[in-house]
């Protein structure tokens, strides 16, 4: 049984209020932080929880915040990223529809360690009753002193105010994130400056996820060491996996960082292994941005050690047998689902939600997708798999923002896996049409 | 000032200075193309990728590469930064690429484009694109429209560089157009029926570096290199009134801003230059103009003028 | 602010009392100067009580309201997919058709519904009931298919569900929410 730092009262009835949080001990941390703890003590208890942005690219966050320039007489911004829109992650709604007071806890205390006066939670658009749980939470927070001038008397005053997007997944893309919040479409920023110098207004801005901010509050509270002795080696802590595909049990679960996937998705505390008795064919272990991997390589590494959820493990044996982290968006699919069907449906996702400023992702992505439309509809070609990979390849790393990257990512890793389902749609036209490809052993024996 | 070596040659240039920027102070072959970025234009750059270059170290501290190539447009050098430009094949690989992207929705209607000529799509592709094509589906088309009596905007050719949009912005006081809606579905528009209308307009034109704003009164008039360029000058109360009128004989064709080699007006000019004035006593001839050497427009108009330094 | 107050005059006309006192409550949470930041959660509103969709009048308005451009406005409002350019129906279904709710059949609902309603995607009922359109992942992937009308997630839908929810709503009992907070 995973120990919980973030959910631990996420079933407790009425928790989204104040009167009930507080009971459970929220706000605690703030209590604190502002009596005992200088910003710096702040500051260094992140650090020395080792605790990793959420959100899915894995920075460590203290450093992050380590960068932040503070220059004076400028204000500077913390900025929540809300805008969860990762195909597959559906853990940060969980946390602010359940536990709206710990993201305003973690925020307060993020925004005392940085000295920041204003922050601003950007929810994507599509949350609009979650936006009401926050404003909610908010106001209680205000109404209980805990925001506004000179929070417990101390000489730290903090404004908090929600903003919601209006669908565009690149939002979540922080500079994207910060022009969208300034009233623009979302295009992301070119880098250098980058935000922790410019970012709001031209002012140093700091930008975390829900999670990330959330999880400030178990470490203010019960200290950085107790955080970084969780977890295996530099993934420390627990984190939330939102796991959903063909499993018994889908849902947001928090884990111990190291937890082995095969007890995963096999225990019935997690998964609950895979629906109606099928077999595990593939998993997208974080988010559609991250490489997918076949069911041998997601259970063991190519070394044949246990795959692990950390970092590292899931990263082991780079992008030839590995894959990532990510956001903790867990897809599982069974023998029944068509991969190059699903590679294409999320190329459809990147083609749609490219902002189209950088021209190898504008043009890129929509190529990517009529190829493999063509080829899950039975009209590819043999040379079109090398285009897709080829494509892909000249996308990645040459665009403004990972925006690129995410879409290459799952195209290049399903040709790679998973070829000889590509090549069996493009040999087998019609038969492609009416039946799916299964594990490959079988249909060899087809 | 800080050092930077780029493809082996070594130069001086302040901090802050771009990359891109350093080069053209070398200048020649190792000069990165760029067709969005333009050094009068504020928040210009990055969006085409074609001038991405390696950065082999990053400086003279840092002596790591940097994990990606980047755009030499909007990075800075720092001092002791090693970039390389032609001599990395996997910057032209990249460039190469960038090319084929750029050119997949492409029209590719060079022989009815007023552009053909003077494009910088043209030369780019002619100078790093390949002569196939591996795409297959259907390119996206739009109408042409009108935006003002003296504009055209043809849609399909643009590549979205968004120069045209920053030169509203900057200088004109009220923009009306703008790119609309996203991902390969975006474009240059202004949402409802609206002109452009304001006496720096005209200079969109200029700073289009494909042929998707033309001049609607050169339309159809001449192949831009059967004309002779002259730098020209008038006194005009609103810009400089330093044009380049394209003469046809004793007739002016066109006017336009004068560009320097990299394509990059000197002076922007007002729409009464550009549009109105095309009888030959509007204008005060200087002498020729000297066209960048990639151009088809200079390969065969200067015999008559001797040893004039061009 | 002053100017924004002026500008408000002129605004009652077209947006009602309390969708202005909405936007005043929303733009001292932006520095000076800052008031365009508000604009993605105005479209909202005033998307809401313009039955649905954002006319070039409305977004003028705004555009006024805010003492920008209109060309502004319509920037970012073809950027995001929320905001509808066009007259929708009373109820927007919006179906997820990404890959995690994909596996779990919204491409058969899609068809499903489509075939229901007699309308393909982007198309609205005669009867200006229903306007069907698929969007891409809502963050519901766990409890797949779903598809959201206004304010509110349908989740784990079934072609059960939808006959039902489709009943409901020409019953007048399907509640869409609101943007208003007060």
């Amino acid at each position: 049984m995973s120990r919980k730092l973030l959910l631990e009262h996420a079933e407790v009835p009425g928790i989204e209020t104040y009167a009930v949080y507080r009971k459970q001990g929220g706000y605690r941390a703030v209590e604190k932080a502002l009596k005992a703890l200088t910003p710096e003590n702040v500051l260094d208890e992140v650090k020395i929880s080792g605790l990793r942005g959420r959100g899915g690219a894995g920075f460590p966050t203290g450093m992050k915040w380590s960068f932040l320039a503070k220059p004076e007489g400028t204000p500077r911004y913390l900025l929540c990223n809300a805008d969860e829109s990762e195909p597959g992650t559906f853990k940060d709604r969980l946390l602010m529809e359940r536990l709206p007071h710990l993201l305003i806890e973690g925020m307060i205390l993020s925004a005392y360690a940085l000295g920041c006066r204003t922050a601003y939670i950007y929810i994507r658009g599509e949350y609009k009753w979650i936006i009401k749980i926050l404003e909610r939470a908010i106001a209680e927070a205000y109404a209980n002193g805990w925001l506004g001038e000179r929070i417990l008397g101390a000489d730290f005053s903090f404004d908090l105010h929600v903003t919601p997007g209006a669908g565009a997944y690149i939002c979540g893309e922080e500079t994207a994130l910060i022009e969208s919040l300034e009233g623009k479409r979302g295009n992301p920023r070119l880098k250098p400056p980058f935000p922790a110098v410019s970012g709001l207004w031209g002012c140093p801005t700091l930008v975390n996820n829900v999670e990330s901010l959330c999880a400030v509050v178990p470490i203010v509270n019960d200290g950085g060491e107790a955080f970084a002795a969780i977890g295996v080696g530099r993934s420390t802590g627990t984190k939330l996996i939102s796991a959903c595909g063909n499993i018994n049990k889908p849902g947001v679960y928090e884990i111990e960082l190291g937890l082995p996937v095969e007890e995963f998705i096999y225990s019935d505390e997690y998964c609950g292994g895979i629906k109606n008795g099928k077999r595990l064919k593939a998993v997208v272990p974080g988010g559609s941005s991250v490489p997918i991997l076949p069911a041998d390589l997601i259970l063991k590494t190519a070394a044949g050690e246990d795959r692990l959820l950390s970092y590292e493990s899931l990263a082991d044996g780079g992008f030839v047998s590995g894959s990532m982290l990510g956001s903790g968006g867990f897809i599982v699919y069974d023998e029944d689902q068509c991969m190059v069907r699903n590679t294409w449906n999320f190329s459809r996702f990147y083609h749609h939600e490219s902002c189209g400023q950088c021209s190898p992702c504008r043009e890129g992505t929509g190529w990517l997708e009529k190829v493999l439309h063509r080829l899950e509809h039975g009209h590819g070609r043999m040379h079109d798999i090398d285009l897709l990979v080829d494509i892909s390849k000249k996308i990645e790393g040459n665009t403004i923002c990972p925006l690129g990257d995410a879409a290459a990512w799952p195209v290049a890793s399903a040709v790679r896996h998973f070829r000889d389902e590509f090549e069996w749609h493009v040999l087998e036209p019609q038969l492609s049409q009416q039946r799916n490809f299964g594990l490959a052993m079988e249909a060899v024996a087809v | 000032m800080v050092k930077v070596k780029i493809d082996g040659f070594e130069t001086e240039v302040p901090e802050g200075t771009s990359i891109l920027n350093a080069a053209r102070q070398i200048g020649g072959d190792l000069v990165p193309p760029a067709m969005c970025y333009y050094t009068k234009l504020k928040g210009s750059g990055g969006k085409c990728r074609t001038c991405m270059v390696r950065v082999a170290q990053s400086s003279e501290k840092d002596q790591r590469p940097m994990p990606k190539l980047v755009a030499s447009c909007s990075t800075p050098v720092q001092d002791g930064m090693v970039v390389e430009n032609i001599t990395n094949p996997a910057v032209l690989e990249a460039r190469k690429a960038v090319v084929e992207f750029l050119l997949i929705n492409h029209p590719l209607d060079c022989p009815i484009c007023d552009q053909a000529g003077e494009c910088d799509l043209q030369n780019l592709a002619f100078e790093h694109g390949t002569s196939k094509t591996r795409y297959e589906e259907e390119r996206r088309t739009y109408d042409k429209i009108d935006i003002g009596p003296n504009i055209q905007l043809h849609m399909d050719r643009c590549i979205l560089c968004y120069r045209c949009v920053y030169t509203a912005d900057q200088l004109t006081d009220k923009r009306v157009h703008g790119v609309l809606n996203r991902g390969d579905a975006s474009e240059i528009g202004t949402y409802i029926q609206n002109s452009i209308e304001n006496d720096f307009s005209g200079n969109v034109i200029d700073v289009c570096p494909v042929g998707a704003l033309t001049d609607k009164t050169f339309r159809f008039k001449s192949r831009v290199w059967f004309l002779n360029p002259f730098d020209a000058y008038r006194n005009c109360p609103t810009c400089s009134g330093k044009v380049v009128v394209w003469k046809f004989g004793e007739a002016i064709y066109r006017v336009t801003g004068r560009k320097d080699q990299y394509g990059e007006v000197e002076e922007f000019i007002c729409n009464t230059c550009r549009f109105e004035k095309k009888a030959p006593e509007d204008w005060t001839i200087e002498g020729p103009r000297a066209i960048d050497r990639h151009s088809v427009i200079s390969q065969n108009h200067y015999e008559g003028f001797g040893d004039l330094k061009i | 602010m002053e100017g924004l107050l002026i500008k408000e005059q002129q605004s009652r006309e077209i947006f009602s009392p309390e969708t202005m006192a909405e936007i005043q409550r929303l733009l001292p949470r932006f520095p000076d100067g800052r008031q365009k930041s508000a604009l993605l959660r105005i479209l909202h509103l005033v998307q809401e009580e313009n039955e649905g969709w954002l006319s070039t009048e409305v977004m003028d308005r705004v555009a006024e309201l805010l003492n920008i451009q209109p060309i502004e406005v319509y920037e970012v409002a073809t950027f995001y997919t929320m905001y509808n350019l066009k007259p929708v129906g009373k109820y927007l279904l919006e179906l997820c058709h990404t890959g995690p709710c994909a596996i779990e059949g919204a491409e058969r609902l899609l068809e499903y519904l489509k075939q229901k309603l007699g309308i393909g995607v982007g198309e609205t009922t005669p009867d200006g009931l229903f306007t069907l359109k698929t969007v891409e992942c809502m963050g519901a992937c766990g409890y797949a298919p779903m598809m959201q009308v206004g304010e509110f997630y349908h989740e784990h839908l079934t072609e059960a569900k939808i006959d039902h929810f489709l009943e409901d709503c020409r019953a007048g009992k399907v509640a869409l929410g609101t943007w208003k907070l007060s």
